[in-house]
C-alpha cells in the first residue's frame, strides 16, 4: 500500500522482449549498411543546443548547466545537420534521440529515436525513392508503394477539397466526425485540416503510401512552390495509416527562414507560449549557402514497431518513459 | 466545479460533454509530426448509457462531472417516483421515471441497486443481476413437463411479463437475470 519503491521494483525489467531488442539491433545495423553502401556519411550533432524548436506544435524540453546556461534538448537534429551541409559535408545521416515534451501515447514517447538524412542534389521525389528502397531493405517486402498528393488523398478518402472547401464547411465536416472545440475557439483552417487528415484520411491509407505537396501553410521547413494553389515541397510516409516519416525539399533561403522563425514567434506569442531563441547559426549557414537538397526524418520506434508486428512503440523500447 | 485538461484524461474520469455527465472509457493521444495534437476520447454517457467518440484539441479543458456510484436499497414507488435509501447514512434519494428506465421492471422492495448519482441526484438505476420475484399471473401449469423447452408468458409481481417454462405455476417464486430479462430457475421458499 502506497509503497512506491515496491512499484518501482516491479518495473525494473525491460518493456520490450529481448528478442524484439535483438531485432531492433539487426535493423539498425541494416540501416548503417544501407547508407555505407551509398556513401552517405554518419554524423553526430549535439543533443543540447542554444535554440529550441520554434514550431508552435512542438514543445522543447530544456536543461541548465551549473554555470546557468540554458540548453534545449533537440526536437530533431535538423539545424545542426544543415550547418554541416552548408560546410560541404555532402550526403549525411544520423541516428539519434529526439525529445518532445507532452507527447505520450501508443505512438509517442517524450524521448524517441530518429533517423534523419540529407541528400544534396535530390528533390523530395528522389528522396521518396530512396526511402522506399530503405523500407524494402528493412521490412523485407517489395510491397508496391503509392504516391498521392495531399489534395488527392483528401478528396479520395476524406471527400473534401482541402484547398477549395470553405473553413465553415471544413468545420462542419470535422464536427460531424466528432471534433469538439471549446466554445470560444473558432476553428482555424490548419487545425481543421489536421483533424480531418488524422481522423479521416490517415486511417484509410492502406499499405505504404507517400503523401506530398502539402498546403503552403504547413510547409514547416520545406520550400514552397509557387503553383496554383502554392504547395509545400514536403512529403510524409504512412504505413497502414501510421505516420512514419516527414521529408522536405529543404528551404535554403536565409531571408525566408528568418521570416518563418518570426512568424512562429508571433504564433507563439498569440498562444501564450514561450518564445524560443532564433537559431542565428542556422540562418548564417543558409546565408553562406545550403546546397540544393532534400532531407527526411524517420521515426524508428514506429518503424521497428511495425516490423515487429506490435501495436505500441513501448513494445520495441527497452525502457519507455513509464520505466525510465 | 473543477475542470480537467485533456492531458489529465484517463479511463474512469467523469466529465461533462454536451451538458451530460460522461465517463471516459479510452483516451488516445493523436498528433501529426507537424501539426495540432488532439485527444481522441471514447466515453459513455451516464444518462443514456450510449458510447460515443469525441476529439478535443490538446490543452483544452473540460468541466468535471460530480458523479458517484452508490449501493442503495430500493424502498417503494409512490406512483410517480421511486425511493431509495443509503443503508449506512439512512439518507433517502428519489429517482424519476427517466432515470429508473427499464430497471422499473425488476425493482423489488428491499433489494440493493447500484444507483449513479450526479450532483447528488439519481440518473441511472441498475438492479441486481439476479432478482427473485413471485409469479402473479400465468396459464395453468402442465405438470410433469420439465424438459420440452416450450414456454408461456407470465406476469411477475413488478408487472413485467417474461417467458417461463410450461410447468411454472401462479404464486411460485422464480429467479430472473435482469441483464437479459430471462427466466433462470424456480426458487424454493
Amino acid at each position: 500500500m502506497g509503497d512506491t519503491r515496491k512499484d518501482a521494483a516491479g518495473d525494473w525489467p525491460p518493456r520490450a522482449r529481448l528478442g524484439v531488442l535483438r531485432e531492433r539491433a539487426r535493423l539498425l545495423a541494416l540501416i548503417r549498411e544501407f547508407f555505407a553502401e551509398r556513401g552517405v556519411l554518419e554524423v553526430e550533432t549535439p543533443a543540447m543546443a542554444h535554440a529550441g524548436a520554434s514550431d508552435v506544435h512542438i514543445a522543447s524540453l530544456a536543461t541548465r548547466t551549473h554555470s546557468g546556461d540554458k540548453f534545449y534538448l533537440q526536437t530533431s537534429p535538423e539545424f545542426a545537420m544543415k550547418r554541416l551541409l552548408a560546410a560541404g559535408s555532402g550526403p549525411i545521416y544520423q541516428v539519434c534521440r529526439a525529445f518532445r515534451d507532452g507527447e505520450s501515447g501508443r505512438l509517442h514517447n517524450p524521448e524517441f529515436t530518429l533517423l534523419e538524412w540529407y541528400r544534396p542534389g535530390f528533390d523530395e521525389h528522389a528522396l521518396m525513392d530512396e526511402l522506399d528502397e530503405l523500407l524494402t531493405r528493412l521490412l523485407g517486402s517489395a510491397a508496391p508503394s503509392r504516391r498521392m498528393t495531399y489534395r488527392q488523398a483528401f478528396v479520395e478518402l476524406g471527400a473534401v477539397d482541402p484547398f477549395e472547401a470553405s473553413t465553415q464547411s471544413l468545420l462542419e465536416h470535422a464536427a460531424a466526425r466528432g471534433l469538439k472545440l471549446a466554445e470560444d475557439g473558432p476553428g482555424e483552417r490548419d487545425l481543421l485540416l489536421d483533424f480531418l487528415f488524422s481522423h479521416l484520411v490517415q486511417p484509410a491509407l492502406e499499405g505504404r503510401v507517400f503523401v506530398y505537396d502539402y498546403p503552403a501553410t504547413q510547409a514547416a521547413l520545406a520550400r514552397v512552390r509557387a503553383s496554383q494553389p502554392p504547395v509545400a515541397e514536403r512529403f510524409e510516409l504512412f504505413l497502414d495509416g501510421i505516420e512514419i516519416a516527414n521529408g522536405y525539399h529543404e528551404l535554403a533561403d536565409a531571408h525566408e527562414q528568418r521570416q518563418r522563425f518570426k512568424a512562429d514567434g508571433r504564433a507563439r506569442e498569440h498562444r501564450g507560449l514561450e518564445q524560443m531563441p532564433m537559431d542565428e547559426r542556422l540562418i548564417a549557414a543558409l546565408a553562406h549557402g545550403l546546397p540544393d537538397c532534400a532531407g527526411v526524418a524517420v521515426g524508428l520506434d514506429r518503424l521497428f514497431m511495425i516490423a515487429a508486428g506490435q501495436s505500441s512503440i513501448e513494445a520495441v523500447m527497452a525502457f519507455p518513459i513509464s520505466r525510465a | 466545479m473543477a475542470n480537467y485538461s485533456t492531458n489529465e484524461f484517463k479511463s474512469g474520469l467523469k466529465i461533462m460533454i454536451d451538458n451530460d455527465p460522461c465517463t471516459i472509457i479510452e483516451n488516445e493521444f493523436v498528433k501529426p509530426g507537424k501539426g495540432q495534437a488532439f485527444s481522441r476520447v471514447k466515453f459513455r454517457n451516464l444518462k443514456t448509457g450510449r458510447v460515443i467518440e469525441r476529439t478535443f484539441k490538446s490543452g483544452e479543458s473540460v468541466e468535471a462531472a460530480d458523479v458517484l456510484e452508490a449501493s442503495l436499497q430500493y424502498l417503494y414507488n409512490d406512483g410517480t417516483e421511486w425511493h431509495f435509501m443509503d443503508e449506512t447514512s439512512y439518507e433517502q434519494y428519489t429517482a424519476n421515471k427517466e432515470s429508473v428506465g427499464d430497471a422499473a421492471s425488476w425493482l423489488k422492495e428491499q433489494d440493493t441497486c447500484t444507483v449513479t448519482l450526479w450532483n447528488g441526484l439519481p440518473i441511472l438505476v441498475v438492479p441486481p443481476n439476479f432478482v427473485t420475484l413471485t409469479v402473479s399471473n400465468t396459464d395453468p401449469g402442465l405438470r410433469g413437463d420439465t424438459a420440452s423447452g416450450a414456454t408461456k408468458p407470465a406476469v411477475v409481481e413488478t408487472g413485467a411479463t417474461i417467458k417461463v417454462p410450461l410447468f411454472v405455476e401462479e404464486g411460485e417464486l422464480i429467479k430472473i437475470d435482469t441483464r437479459t430479462g430471462e427466466y433462470v430457475s424456480r426458487v424454493k421458499e
